[in-house]
């Protein structure tokens, strides 16, 4: 949205309070004057677009029913009213032709509306490919206490808090946490999905044109839940490009004693602090991960996929390194072996799933 | 042993850093003084509240009263009072904790003066407290009052177990009260989600105080539920067909099936969950086989039943307010009592859609998206009944109606998000955001609380025998109307902006505008609980001149309003026989109203019970125990528990006799009082000159 298009609904000559109004419901209606891009209503991808023609169709539609409720109700408060003139037939209760439109009328629109959710449903499926002629970027996803960590395993990087990658190229996710449940959330792009411990779900975005978008966790996760956002940028293929190159060359290392701050509870500034940077940064880039690391994570022992690792005096130190009861991880060193066993992790597969479990699978499988 | 040792036994994990002012101490900045301030504050209130209460007790000498007329009382309608009560302290609270939720957000961009902990506890106990001890003991108390005396019974059917009920859920809003005073409560939301709940990630004493709380309530409500449908399938009077009731019954029945149904899953996760954090075992940990999902199945399968548990007497209620209050028969009695079994069945079908995000497959999702929808088919036809029962009618805009009109406006916008929310490609978007919130306070707060409240208008003055002062009555439906409007309907805004619910702060400048209109509307809406204990205050003072002391002051339709006002324990001196719906209405009309019965006979009445205020105690204690480890008090209070059980089984004495002669001289008195009482016509409904007797029908047609 340009700010042309912006100053548009701006209306001139009203008074200051309808101005105030219309410009909230400007707001509204048109998200696009937020730079952040932060509503499916003002959509920068094609799963988010369709989202909002779906929800301007139910709305029209269910409005049917609603809108003459809140018409007629005060019309018969005042029609009727006590002392007043109209008919009154204190014993009249049923009408047979009445009783068809009451239960008639909303049960066709929710017939239409059910063709619509049967259709959209199947349509924006959140682990269905997105149609398109280039091939998807694959990016593996892990939730911790209060950020989240993007793994591109096919070039070899990792980021902190930010998910950079091409426009008009479908972006395809998997899943994971590595403490409690979350769910991540481009609202500008798409959809939303859960990502927990031990299992692994999947997502599909695309974004029409590049630009920064705002992503979230909106699943509460404790203390400092309202600081896990985290930027979602497209950009061109070639920006793309550096910006691998950059985090191969500039990243920091993904070894265990790095890992083990990255999965304890605070928020990217203070991993970013602990690693020697500035703290005010808002992103992190790590230039080598290893390639079986999200499997790991997911079979609950990243430590064996990760290098040991200098002993880091930064990890050490820092008061913010989590003591997980669970894990029982005593020191980078130990970390591997005192990891929750792959079989714990194994059971937890096997175990029959309740009804709308996730089609939960390891990596490599296909869906 | 030594001191210490015997120090860590008796005290188990309480220690000072349970105080609300301890944290306050240890870091002493600004941000923690003013928490420390607020938490302590509230503490206090509830200290000094409940010294209160002692010291007004022992200085008006009523502890003989509380004891022998309340608390071991079995009576139906005191017991529904004692629950509605508890409902409106809890309210209180609830409401002043929104406020301080929505005023944090009001001024949350980048900060705010709330400590998130302190944010997490407020959403937690807020959601808790208002399903669990607010809305369900509101609901339960109303028709613990209201239902018996509608189908012509004399009390429930197991009066006793209806007082342990009541002291369950009593014990469990004083569990939620101490952690006031003894910190923490749970910051996992009022669904306790695992594996944040698990004691590997909040290892204090928080979530279990949350456990505590939710178990006693819902083995309460289970019992209740048997309770209330025990009583409409067997003690109906002669000729009250089940198609004859009042709907309110009707929809009393619908929820007390849920409640028998969707309660006990409820029971069961909050067991499992606390097994895991007591005694290491699994269930929903993330190691050694423990899956979470199977927690939100469980708390879903209760979690959405309960839904309309607490929606469908508020229907009833509605129902009832519509009729009597446009003179006029309810429109489409048949089609609301299928309306409102179809909607009881279908609640089981749809618990799924709080979690379409989870990632299942869209053929789940798509069934149980459609089953959600078809919720919306019976629910609309329900809002047309109403608005047909007032087309020809004679409409009188009483405060119960006011509530009624706001109800059905604005719960239809309600019921549009709600469908946008069924759609799971929406939800996608709208699921944990600000959108579900607005959402679901928009069934629950016109639903649910107008129907409480418009049922709290309407009855109280059959419970209490005097009418409530109107004014401040007014008042108080409106600012809520408007205070609702006003808190509600920018988070919807929000919700599509994205915004997340339960975050304490944001650093999106674009939501600042819309937190700040809903802080203003929860202070319209602190303004109504302010007008609520106005009108409650005025209305104590003035209930001399509005005294409705034979009992109809509304022109009801259904037997209680034909009971005097209040109502003698044993409801009827001689049980009604039921020839027709409105039942009461056809007697006005035929002109055999207040008829002298053939016969007095004794009247054999449940006798008091201490076991419900014992159980309540020993409840209170041993949730108390198990939240800071006070094995020794846990043993004690459980063993005394047992003993009264089983003392009460050899209790012989269980019924007492209300003699046929004081069952004559008060009924007679009564009916000399119904003959002296000039009738007023609906036009005097509202002033003082209203006694409880209303002009005679003609043709059916009110007065």
């Amino acid at each position: 949205m340009t700010g042309g298009s912006c100053n548009a609904v701006q209306p001139r000559n009203v008074g200051p309070l309808a101005r105030a109004f219309l410009g909230l419901l400007a707001l509204l209606v048109v998200t696009g004057c937020s730079q952040n891009n932060l509503s499916f209503l003002d959509p920068h991808g094609p799963v988010a677009a369709a989202q909002r023609t779906h929800f301007w169709i139910v709305v029209a539609l269910t409005l049917v029913v609603v809108l003459p409720v809140i018409v007629l109700t005060p019309v018969l408060v005042w029609k009727y009213r006590y002392g007043g003139e109209s008919t009154y037939r204190p014993r009249w209760s049923f009408s047979k032709r009445l009783e068809y439109l009451i239960w008639g009328v909303p049960f066709l629109i929710v017939a239409i509306l059910g063709y619509f959710l049967w259709q959209q449903t199947y349509s924006l499926d959140p682990y269905k490919p997105l149609p398109s002629d280039q091939k998807p970027l694959h990016v593996q996803v892990v939730g911790y206490d209060w950020k989240w960590l993007f793994i591109y395993p096919e070039q070899n990087i990792a980021t902190v808090n930010e998910l950079v990658f091409p426009a008009e190229r479908p972006l395809e996710l998997e899943l994971t946490s590595d403490t409690v449940m979350q769910s991540f959330f481009v609202p500008a792009l798409g959809s939303q999905i859960y990502a927990m411990h031990g299992m692994v779900t999947r997502l599909h975005l695309l974004a029409d044109h590049p630009g920064t978008y705002r992503g979230e966790n909106t699943q509460y996760n404790g203390e400092r839940f309202h600081e896990q956002h985290f930027t979602a940028k497209a950009v061109t293929e070639a920006a793309f490009d550096d910006f691998i190159a950059g985090a191969r060359r500039h990243g920091h290392a993904l070894d265990r004693p790095t890992y083990q701050v990255l999965d304890g509870r605070n928020t990217v500034r203070e991993l970013a602090r602990a690693l020697g940077e500035d703290g005010q940064t808002e992103a992190l880039r790590f230039s080598a991960t290893p390639d079986d690391l999200f499997s790991a994570i997911v079979a609950g022992t990243p430590g064996e996929a990760l290098a040991p690792g200098p002993v880091s005096i930064a990890a050490q130190q820092t008061p913010l390194a989590f003591q997980r009861v669970t894990t029982g991880v005593d020191g980078p060193v130990a970390a591997a072996a005192a990891l929750t066993p792959l079989h714990a992790a194994d059971d937890a597969m096997v175990s029959l799933p309740p009804a709308g479990s996730p089609r939960h699978h390891q990596q490599g499988e296909t869906p | 042993m030594t001191l210490t040792h015997f120090l860590d036994i008796a005290l188990g994990r309480l220690d000072w850093n349970a105080l609300p002012f301890w944290d306050a101490i240890q870091t002493p900045d600004t941000l923690h003084i003013v928490n420390a301030a607020i938490v302590t504050a509230a503490a206090s209130l509830v200290v000094l509240g409940a010294l209160a209460v002692v010291v007004l007790l022992t200085r008006h000498g009523k502890w003989k009263v509380l004891w022998s007329e309340w608390l071991t009382s079995v009576d139906h309608k005191r017991i529904g009072i004692m629950f509605i009560v508890i409902a409106l302290v809890m309210l209180a609270r609830a409401i002043i904790e929104a406020v301080f939720m929505r005023t944090q957000q009001a001024f949350g961009l980048d900060g705010g003066f709330l400590l998130a902990e302190h944010f997490g506890e407020f959403f937690t106990t807020h959601g808790t407290i208002m399903i669990f001890f607010m809305a369900m003991p509101f609901l339960t108390g109303v028709i613990n009052y209201v239902m018996p005396l509608q189908i012509g019974a004399r009390d429930l059917s197991f009066p006793v177990m209806n007082s342990v009920s009541l002291g369950l859920t009593a014990a469990g809003a004083a569990i939620v009260m101490v952690s006031l005073v003894l910190t923490p409560f749970s910051t996992g939301g009022w669904s306790g989600y695992p594996p944040f709940t698990e004691s590997s990630f909040n290892p204090g004493a928080g979530v279990d105080y949350w456990i505590w709380a939710v178990t006693l309530s819902s083995i309460g409500s289970t019992m209740t539920g048997i309770n209330f449908a025990v009583t409409i399938y067997k003690e109906r009077a002669p000729g009250m067909h089940l198609f004859r009731m009042p709907l309110f019954c009707w929809t009393a029945l619908c929820t007390s099936i849920l409640m028998i149904f969707a309660m006990p899953p409820l029971t069961v996760a909050t067991a499992l969950l606390a097994l895991d954090r007591y005694l290491d075992f699994h269930f929903f940990t993330q190691d050694l086989g423990g899956d979470m999902m199977n927690y939100v199945n469980m708390f879903w399968l209760f979690g959405h039943p309960e839904v309309y548990i607490l929606i469908l007497p508020a229907f009833g209620v509605f129902s009832e307010v519509f009729s009597t209050f446009s003179g006029k028969r309810l429109y489409g009695y048949t089609g609301l009592v299928i309306a409102t079994m179809v909607i009881a069945v279908l609640s089981f079908t749809v618990w799924l859609h709080h979690f379409f995000t989870m990632g299942q497959s869209p053929n789940v999702n798509v069934v149980f998206g459609i089953a959600t929808m078809l919720i919306g088919v019976p629910t609309g036809v329900k809002v047309y009944d109403w608005m047909l029962t007032m087309f020809r009618g004679r409409v009188r805009v009483t405060i119960p109606m006011v509530y009624a009109l706001g109800f059905i406006t604005l719960f239809v916008l309600g019921g549009l998000t709600g469908i946008l929310l069924a759609n799971p490609s929406i939800d996608y978007q709208v699921h944990n955001t600000l959108f579900l919130v607005a959402h679901f306070h928009n069934m629950l707060v016109p639903g649910l609380l107008f129907g409480m409240l418009a049922a709290y208008n309407m009855w109280f003055p059959k419970a209490f025998g005097f009418r409530l002062e109107e004014r401040w009555g007014y008042r108080a439906a409106y600012a809520w109307i408007v205070g609702f409007i006003l808190a509600f309907f920018p988070l919807y805004a929000l919700g599509l902006l994205g915004m997340p619910r339960r975050t304490v702060s944001f650093v999106e400048p674009a939501y600042l505008p819309w937190t700040i209109i809903a802080g203003f509307g929860a202070l319209v809406i602190l303004f109504a609980l302010f007008s609520l204990a106005m009108q409650l205050w005025l209305s104590l003072r003035q209930r001399h001149a509005n005294r409705v002391p034979v009992g109809d002051p509304w022109d009801g339709r259904s037997l209680e309003w034909a009971t005097p006002a209040p109502v003698p324990e044993y409801n009827f001196p001689v049980i009604p026989e039921v020839f027709s719906r409105d039942a009461f209405m056809r007697e006005k009309d035929l002109g055999q109203a207040y008829q002298r019965p053939a016969e007095y006979r004794d009247i054999t009445m449940p006798a008091n019970s201490a076991l419900g205020p014992i159980l309540t105690a020993t409840g209170f204690l041993m949730a108390f125990g198990l939240v800071w480890y006070l094995w020794w008090l846990v043993l004690l209070a459980g063993g005394v528990s047992i003993a009264a059980l089983i003392a009460r089984s050899f209790v012989r004495k269980t019924t007492r006799i209300i003699s046929a002669a004081e069952v004559r001289e008060t009924h007679e008195a009564w009916l000399r009082q119904v003959a002296e009482t000039r009738a007023v016509k609906r036009d005097q409904e509202r002033d003082t000159s209203n006694r409880g007797l209303p002009a005679a029908p003609v043709s059916g047609a009110v007065q």
